[in-house]
Parts: structure tokens; C-alpha cells; sequence
């Protein structure tokens, strides 16, 4: 257990495999004590410099890397995309060497192209690149807060602590995903993540928001949104992404929440320890209604304060393990 | 004798092989009641004492002399744990990773709080629990109780309560454990 098992990056939940995302967890527990006291921070990645590359609008997931930086005592620079030299044409290659140049350790990428951060990775030279969001690619992080968040809710519920369940409180749990799949980033890290750690994973969406082809996808898919509530452990919302023209995809909003929404009266359908997650922003009155949200087993807000954690466990994986350079 | 697994010991896991015991495990109590009794002889009491374990090897030795100290003075101490990787000065030298959660359990301002530890050698993990601590409040004192000083230090830091000065070699390792105090080396796995 003392050597980190992660890896340069982190692009995708598959560089992490079930070791590595097992760690993760374990590593945020820790981090999740610094959050609870009265100043937290650490000093652990001092004089180290991270740098939030978003070409894609966010807050949460913006803000939640950038605090995970600074409580671990990095300084963050921020490049927003409107205020910078992409406006003037730069390219993508041309702003992160420019970035690297300035002797930065760690690249945080949004981009609206599946793979951007990959081509990052492939230009850098020392810098390590973590993906906060890529087109309809992955979220990884988003994943990991979920799969945090669940388990911290399992352990809850258990009397137990958290890093007692390890990861074995995954296998066999089951996992819908609802909403538009097709579309979302989110979807494919939580399909990766879960399964990693066991979990059996189902889907249900419109055909329309399903993605063209399933193979090789280790889910199932259910049918009828009903019947597979009452057989879920975990329920993972989705918004439906309307800038990514998913609005197109269904014949109106009214008759997708009438079918694939998580309305007050389906919600009854829920199994009593079912644990509902949306990796937000979420749209009230669509994929789920508002007193939905608002009920115990909705996670959202709990989802938020953990990703902070589970951000600063990944930077500290990254940029602590041996061989990252040390600037002294 | 046994062999045994340390897994997580730094920088890397290993296989401890002992070539010599030093202490028994009835030494080892018998120590750890001697540094017991000194810590209420050397506060006059035990009022505003808190014990806190560095993780992991201090961590066994701190409850139990928790149990010792309630037995002398028949009062609770209250007992945390302090794991300090975030704090260490060799990260990104080697791997530093958290072995278990913080756990402090009570606002330790103005309390007189006894570091217990299993060995102590460079001083560098102390350092790292000084500075951690430093984050949950501002202790009255900071004592140092460690089963074993083995020297070596790297820094300007030595134990109040000692249950045997050890002489070593750098390369040696010095094992803690229920069966007492070993010293051998590390063997890779």
C-alpha cells in the first residue's frame, strides 16, 4: 500500500483500474478530515503551481479544483478562456506550452473536444495533466466523487467508517444510470469507475440518448424507468445537456420527464436505501423533480463538498509521488 | 523471533528481518509503565494531558499507556491520532503516502499534549507531527514519549520520556511490536 499506484495523469478512470481508484478513495478520507477542521489546509504541495485550462464553461468543477489546490497549499493560476490569447487564435498546443513554459506542475483541462487532454499529455513535457471534462468523453473526477460519496452514505448507514468498507462495498451494487448517456462525460467514468470496483451498472435513457452502439459497455439496459428504480442500490441522475443539442433528441421536455424524470410520485418506487446522485448543475422539474432533490437519499450537496477531497487526493498522487520534480 | 511483513514502512514495504531482540514484550511494558509514571511526575497530574499516537506505531503504544496512566492517576486521558504525511518535508522525494485518518479528540489550545511514538531516528516525522499539530490549536506543551531513540538525528529535536536508548547502526531498522523491540533490516519483498 506505500507505493502510490497512479500514474503521470489522469485522463480517463482507466489509468486509475481498480487499484488506483481504491487508493483515491482512500487518500480523500484523509483529506476529507483536513476539510472538517477549523483552518483547512495542509502544506503538502507548496511551491508547486497548478493551472485550470477551461475552454468549456463551469463553476463547480472549476472552483472544487482550485480549492483543492489551494488547501493543499499550491498556487493555482486560472486561465479563462475569454480573457485569454485563444481569443487571438493561439492554439490549444501553443497555450499549453506557453503555460508549461512558466514552470507550472499541473494542467487541469475542460475542453468541448472528447481527447483534448490527451493531445495536452502528449505535449508536455513535466507537467501532469488531469481531465476535468472532455466533450462526451469522461469526467474521471466526477466518477470518483460519486463512487466517494456513496460509499461515505454506505458507511454512514453501516455505523462504520468509510475506509473500513475499502472497496468491497461496491461489488454487486447496483448502479442505474439515468438520462442522457449519450452525451455525457459523466456517464462513461461512472460506467468505468463502478465496474472497476464490482458494481453492476444499468442504463436507461431514450433510445435516442443512448449512445449508437453498446459493445463493449459492461451495462445492461433497462427498459422501463419503473421497474428499474425498485431494483437500485445507487441511482445516478444526468442532466439532459441541451448546449450539446440533446434537447433535439427527445420530442419535448415535458414527455422526458413524464418518462425518464425522477418525479415525486416515481420517486415512491425507489428502494428505502437507495441513494440518489446528480452530478449537477441540476435542472429542477426535469431529470428530477424539486422535492426530489431535496429528500434524504439525494446526495447533491454532499456530492459538491467531497469533490473538493477527492480533487485534492488526485493532486496529491500526481504531484506528490516521487519522481514529480521538486522545485528546491 | 519472527520475520514480518512492513508494508508500510517507508520509503518502501518489506519484509523486517530481526538479527537481535532487545526488549521483551514484558520490557516493553515495563517501560512503558516507568514513562507512565514519569508523565504524571513530570506535570504534576494528569489535568489538560492529551496523549496523541503517530500512526501508525505510535498509535498501540499511546492507548495502552493511556490505560496505564488511568490506572496510576485513575483518571481518562483522551487519546488521538496524528498521521502526518501531509506534513512530511520528502515529499515527491519518495513515496508519502496517509496510512490512516486523523483522528484529535478534543481542541488541544492550551492543553499539554504527549507525542508517543515507537522509534525515534532522523527526528523528520516528529518535525512533521510538530507542524501538524501547530494546525489543530496552540498546545501549552508538547512532550515527546518514544519507546525507542535509536539517534541519528537530522534535527534539533529530542524525547522527554524514553523507554530505551538504543545505539544503531544507519542501515539497521528498529521493530516495535506486541513482541517487543527487534533490531535487523529490511528485505525486499
Amino acid at each position: 500500500m506505500s507505493e502510490p499506484t497512479a500514474g503521470r495523469h489522469l485522463l480517463s478512470i482507466a489509468d486509475l483500474g481498480p487499484d488506483g481508484i481504491a487508493e483515491v478513495l482512500r487518500v480523500a478520507e484523509s483529506f476529507a478530515e483536513v476539510e472538517r477542521r477549523a483552518i483547512p489546509k495542509v502544506p503538502t504541495l507548496r511551491g508547486r503551481v497548478v493551472a485550470t485550462l477551461f475552454f468549456e464553461e463551469s463553476t463547480r468543477t472549476r472552483i472544487s479544483f482550485e480549492t483543492a489546490a489551494k488547501r493543499l497549499s499550491a498556487d493555482v493560476v486560472s486561465l479563462a478562456l475569454a480573457s485569454s490569447s485563444v481569443k487571438k487564435g493561439e492554439s490549444l498546443r501553443d497555450t499549453v506550452e506557453t503555460v508549461e513554459a512558466m514552470g507550472i506542475d499541473a494542467v487541469i483541462v475542460r475542453h468541448g473536444a472528447a481527447g483534448a487532454p490527451q493531445r495536452v499529455a502528449g505535449w508536455v513535457e513535466r507537467a501532469h495533466v488531469i481531465n476535468a471534462g472532455d466533450g462526451w468523453h469522461e469526467h474521471p473526477t466526477q466518477a470518483l466523487l460519486d463512487c466517494f460519496t456513496v460509499r461515505q452514505v454506505l458507511a454512514e448507514r453501516a455505523g462504520v467508517s468509510p475506509l473500513s468498507l475499502g472497496t468491497e462495498c461496491f461489488a454487486g451494487l447496483r448502479v442505474l444510470i439515468v438520462g442522457d448517456i449519450a452525451h455525457s462525460r459523466v456517464a462513461r467514468s461512472q460506467v468505468l469507475a463502478y465496474h472497476a470496483l464490482g458494481a453492476r451498472v444499468a442504463l436507461c435513457a431514450p433510445g435516442s440518448l443512448l449512445p449508437p452502439s453498446l459493445e463493449g459497455w459492461p451495462v445492461t439496459v433497462a427498459g422501463d424507468l419503473d421497474d428499474a428504480l425498485g431494483d437500485a442500490d445507487v441511482v445516478s441522475l444526468l442532466r439532459l445537456q441541451a448546449e450539446r443539442g440533446s434537447g433535439a433528441f427527445v420530442p419535448s421536455l415535458r414527455e422526458y420527464t413524464a418518462r425518464y424524470g425522477l418525479t415525486a410520485r416515481r420517486a415512491a418506487h425507489l428502494s428505502k436505501d437507495a441513494v440518489v446522485t446528480h452530478p449537477g448543475p441540476m435542472v429542477r422539474g426535469v431529470e428530477i423533480a424539486s422535492e426530489v432533490a431535496d429528500l434524504p437519499a439525494a446526495v447533491v450537496t454532499r456530492q459538491v463538498a467531497n469533490g473538493v477531497a477527492v480533487r485534492m487526493a488526485v493532486l496529491f498522487l500526481l504531484l506528490g509521488a516521487p519522481g514529480a520534480e521538486v522545485p528546491r | 523471533m519472527a520475520e514480518r511483513e512492513r508494508s508500510h514502512t517507508r520509503p518502501l514495504g518489506g519484509v523486517f528481518v530481526p538479527h537481535s531482540q532487545v526488549l521483551s514484550a514484558a520490557d516493553v511494558q515495563r517501560a512503558l509503565t516507568r514513562m507512565a509514571h514519569e508523565v504524571v511526575e513530570r506535570n504534576g497530574g494528569l489535568d489538560d494531558v492529551v496523549l496523541i499516537g503517530l500512526q501508525t506505531g505510535g498509535v498501540p503504544l499511546a492507548l495502552r499507556m493511556a490505560e496505564l496512566l488511568s490506572d496510576v492517576e485513575g483518571e481518562a486521558v483522551p487519546v488521538g491520532t496524528l498521521d502526518v504525511a501531509f506534513y512530511r518535508d520528502d515529499i515527491g522525494l519518495r513515496p508519502v503516502l496517509p496510512e490512516a485518518v486523523t483522528d484529535i479528540p478534543c481542541d488541544i489550545t492550551s492543553k499539554l499534549v504527549v507525542l508517543v511514538d515507537d522509534v525515534l531516528f532522523t527526528g523528520r516525522t516528529v518535525r512533521a507531527a510538530l507542524n501538524a499539530l501547530s494546525d489543530y490549536g496552540r498546545a501549552r506543551v508538547v512532550q515527546l514519549a518514544v519507546m525507542v531513540d535509536r539517534g541519528h538525528r537530522e534535527l534539533p529535536i529530542r524525547p522527554d520520556f524514553v523507554g530505551k536508548n538504543l545505539p544503531t547502526r544507519r542501515d539497521e531498522m528498529v521493530d516495535v511490536s506486541d513482541d517487543g523491540v527487534a533490531i535487523g533490516r529490511l528485505e525486499a519483498r
